[in-house]
């Protein structure tokens, strides 16, 4: 007997999504098999999970404030996936935009807040912008891997601040604490609705960049070039310097998500200011097929599924591993399952000479 | 009853939802060559994999000499003494002809070369092989490397040899070369299955014809009882117009003209050295060479999709040399371009009709939003009137009939009227209806007035359709001939680097 797996003609949207379904359903009874283990009991674990994320008033707020740089980065990272260009830099060029409102706020306290944020924000984005154009740079005229050179330039921003936070930009008054000074009042994100309005910027953002990449001549030019560049140069498409730009822009909303989480979340720049996020929001990007609306309601359920997995290790007491578990269980099912919307399983029994079946194909 | 040779009895094999092999009945016998005929698709090179051990047929079994026998690899298919002679050839480049046969080939720890090259010596002298045994593979011709490739199959022993389309990149000489070598091997009690879609190779050397359509055995005839005709109508499976209503056109004034025209290839050498020609408005100027002779960079380089060395290009006598082909549009140079490879240049294969159209349309609107709606309505008129299949006009392309696809591409790129029109290989993998349709596209916008640079690989149709035909031979022109004046064997020694025939044609036009 042989098994094999044959590539799907179409698509439909239908079968995507009973498929997602059941891979989360898989997950859980996966992950319930784990907490029984543990002695614990997966129901009431996922209620405790779900009333931890969405709970109450306060349980959401942290949801959507956890769910807004992996939406923008998200965005970020889509617009460059779009054109087949693998920015895995995302997280580097968070922490060059949380550096870029840091300089502003730290060095240029004095400004009003409005103009302080504009600043804060023009200098992020430019720092942010200058950090995807590097490794941009040498692809587009050495063809060196973005994939490699984007992630070591996230290693360097990461130690670039980790030897602000411990050198020159220490905070004496800290007691010693290796940390880099609060910024002032002025250089704090306005809140809406008890939430930072990060959570605005990346609805508007999310337009944007839903209109930029499907309703523009650019965004278009983004896709075509994405799809292959032989295309691309017989429709007389000017690809090194629209390359350039879409890794700009990438760059650059990446940049956003970090001023947004230096001047909004922790008050300050940080070596933990992107927490994984750069890396977490790949995943993003990909589960919600590059489509910025998408981006942004999976962000949300992956936030929710963060915080409902902090929730239950103060609950039940358990070690922060199990929440991880539960959350890598969901993710591996789910990924796992795009293989199933992409191609389905043939399993033939090749000595009998017996017409081939095809078992999954009622199922997926 | 004689039970020599091979029998393959109702095969079936089915892919997901195509099905490749419909009870499929063959034969084959010693001393006989038969002809596996059938269009694209047909479920030839199936039926031969399946022989060949590389596929288990769903259903079906296949006798050797009146036994039935199990292949599960292509081992079992050579222990059985089948030769397997692919379309892409599995050679080592940079070994000599001698390694190649002999690689995998050694049993006990000494290799024997000597008795082993002089066995081969003989069996090159028996059937009259164009092989040198110590020349290196890289080195070789198309034509050679089938030899070799046969030399190597019968050197281990195969009776029945299977050639899946050989001549399809040939010059006629060497196909006249393969003929005879093929012709000798059944003289001396080989098998030949010898699948082509060239009607008038089968008519030459074929005993028997076996013609299959959409996977299923439509009938088994003896040579004396076909003809061309007959053969076309068995495989499309209706009758088809086969011949092709070229007429000379009023020449207008000259659109195109290349000077000394140099052109470097992706390997970095110089694929294109230094040629020269016009064509005029109705014209339509037939490109004959081997692939890879330089006719790939020539199209792109007056497309301007890859840079120029040296040389000038003038369209309308304009000198387009250093200009972008970004701004071909804003210049007014209408050029239109049907690349070689439809769905890695022409086309995007995820994308819809209209996105398809789009490609070309949108930088003829203002503003830096698209606009979808004429090319919507563009891709409406493309399907109708170039009678394109598709379930939907957003349904990506790449699950469309290489027919259709080329008839979406074509629509595009002679819808916006353009005065210059190059084609590579327009009709490469279609079936024969589309190929007629798209030869009689080819003779209308001739006739409208457009210029055309046509490279083709069917000596026949080049000579049919062209006005003159040029041949280029490794990256040179060896000669500009009038169509009508000329032979496929004067084209076919041109192709090969004869000079002589041409020249004088090439010095006028210089």
């Amino acid at each position: 007997m042989s098994m094999r797996f044959v590539k799907r003609g179409e698509i439909c949207k239908k079968q995507q999504v009973i498929t997602s379904i059941i891979a989360v359903v898989l997950s859980l009874a996966a992950s319930s098999v784990f907490l029984l283990a543990l002695k614990l009991n997966p129901i009431e674990v996922y209620g405790e999970m779900i009333r931890g994320a969405l709970g109450n008033k306060i349980s959401f707020r942290q949801t959507v404030i956890e769910a807004i740089p992996l939406a923008i980065t998200g965005l970020g990272i889509a617009v460059a996936f779009k054109m087949n260009y693998s920015n895995i830099g995302g997280e580097g060029q968070i922490i060059m935009g949380a550096f870029g409102a840091a300089l502003i706020a730290l060095k240029l306290p004095n400004f009003s807040q409005p103009f302080m944020l504009l600043m804060m924000f023009f200098s992020g984005m430019l720092f942010a912008g200058i950090w995807a154009v590097i490794p941009g740079f040498l692809r587009i005229k050495w063809k060196v891997s973005e994939a490699i050179t984007t992630l070591m330039m996230n290693y360097i921003a990461l130690k670039f601040v980790a030897y602000l936070q411990y050198g020159p930009w220490r905070d004496k008054s800290a007691l010693g604490f290796p940390k880099i000074a609060n910024f002032g009042e002025n250089a704090l994100l306005p809140k809406l609705f008890n939430i930072n309005i990060g959570w605005l910027i990346a609805i508007i953002l999310s337009i944007m960049v839903y209109i930029f990449l499907n309703k523009s001549k650019k965004g278009f030019e983004i896709l075509v070039i994405g799809k292959g560049e032989n295309t691309a140069k017989y429709a007389g498409i000017k690809i090194k310097r629209t390359m350039l730009q879409t890794i700009i822009i990438s760059g650059v909303i990446c940049g956003i998500a970090g001023v947004i989480q230096a001047a909004g979340v922790s008050g300050t720049l940080s070596v933990e200011v992107s927490g994984g996020v750069g890396y977490t929001a790949i995943i993003i990007a990909c589960l919600a097929k590059h489509n910025p609306y998408m981006i942004g309601l999976i962000s949300f359920l992956f936030a929710a599924l963060v915080q409902g997995g902090s929730y239950i290790q103060t609950v039940y007491s358990v070690p922060d591993s199990v929440a991880f578990i539960i959350q890598a269980m969901i993710l591996f099912f789910v990924l796992g399952s795009e293989i199933f919307i992409n191609y389905r399983v043939v399993i033939r029994n090749s000595y009998n000479n017996k017409q081939e079946k095809s078992l999954v194909e009622e199922v997926a | 009853m004689n039970t020599k040779g091979i029998k393959i009895k109702n095969i079936t094999k089915i892919f997901g939802k195509v099905v490749a092999n419909k009870n499929v009945n063959f034969e084959v016998k010693p001393g006989e060559i038969h002809c596996l005929l059938g269009e694209n698709g047909a479920g030839k090179s199936t039926l031969m994999s399946i022989l060949s051990g590389v596929y288990t047929p769903d259903n079906g079994s296949i006798f050797v000499d009146g036994k039935r026998v199990n292949f599960n690899s292509p081992r079992d298919s050579i222990k059985h003494g089948i030769g397997m002679v692919y379309q892409h050839f599995k050679l080592v480049e940079s070994m000599t002809a001698l390694q190649n046969i002999l690689l995998g080939n050694s049993k006990g720890i000494f290799s024997k070369t000597k008795e082993k090259e002089k066995e081969i010596r003989g069996i090159i002298d028996k059937y009259g092989f164009d092989v040198d045994l110590n020349k290196l593979v890289c080195n070789m011709s198309v034509g050679e490397k089938e030899n070799l490739e046969i030399l190597k199959v019968v050197y281990r022993g195969a009776r029945v040899l299977v050639l899946d389309e050989p001549t399809a990149v040939f010059t006629p000489q060497e196909t006249e070369r393969l003929f005879s070598v093929m012709k000798k091997m059944k003289e001396d009690g080989c098998a030949i299955i010898f699948i082509t879609h060239k009607l008038d190779e089968v008519m030459k050397v074929a005993d028997r014809i076996t013609i299959l359509r959409k996977g299923e055995t439509v009938a088994t005839i003896n040579k004396d009882k076909a003809n061309p005709q007959i053969l076309t109508e068995l495989m499309v499976g209706r009758k088809v117009n086969l011949s092709i209503n070229s007429v000379k056109s009023k020449l207008g004034k000259e659109i195109l003209r290349v000077k000394n025209l140099k052109v470097k290839g992706s390997e970095g050498l110089e694929a294109v050295k230094g040629i020269s020609f016009s064509i005029r408005a109705g014209e339509v100027l037939g490109v004959a060479g081997i692939t890879g002779s330089g006719q790939k960079e020539l199209c792109e380089a007056i497309a301007g999709i890859i840079p120029i060395e040296d040389g000038n290009i003038f369209f309308e006598n304009k000198d387009i040399t250093n200009i972008d082909s970004t701004k071909y549009f804003e210049e007014d140079i209408r050029l239109s371009y049907i690349p070689e490879d439809r769905l890695g240049m022409g086309l995007i294969g995820d994308m819809g009709i209209t996105d398809n159209l789009l490609l070309k349309n949108y930088k003829k609107e203002k503003g830096v939003f698209l606009n979808r709606k004429s090319s919507y309505n563009e891709a409406n008129y493309i399907i109708k009137e170039f009678e394109v299949k598709t379930p939907g006009i957003d349904y990506p392309i790449r699950y469309m009939s290489g027919g259709n696809i080329q008839k979406i591409l074509l629509g595009r790129e002679l819808n916006s009227n353009p005065k210059l029109i190059v084609m590579a290989y327009p009709v490469r993998g279609l079936d024969i209806t589309t190929c007629y349709a798209i030869y009689d596209i080819i003779i209308r916008e001739k006739q409208k007035g457009s210029a055309i640079l046509f490279i083709g690989e069917d000596l026949d149709v080049l000579m049919a359709i062209s006005d003159r035909i040029m041949v280029m031979y490794s990256g040179e022109v060896t000669g500009i001939i009038e169509a009508e004046n000329t032979t496929r064997e004067s084209i076919g020694l041109m192709m090969m680097g004869r000079k002589d025939i041409g020249e004088e044609y090439v010095n006028e036009v210089c």
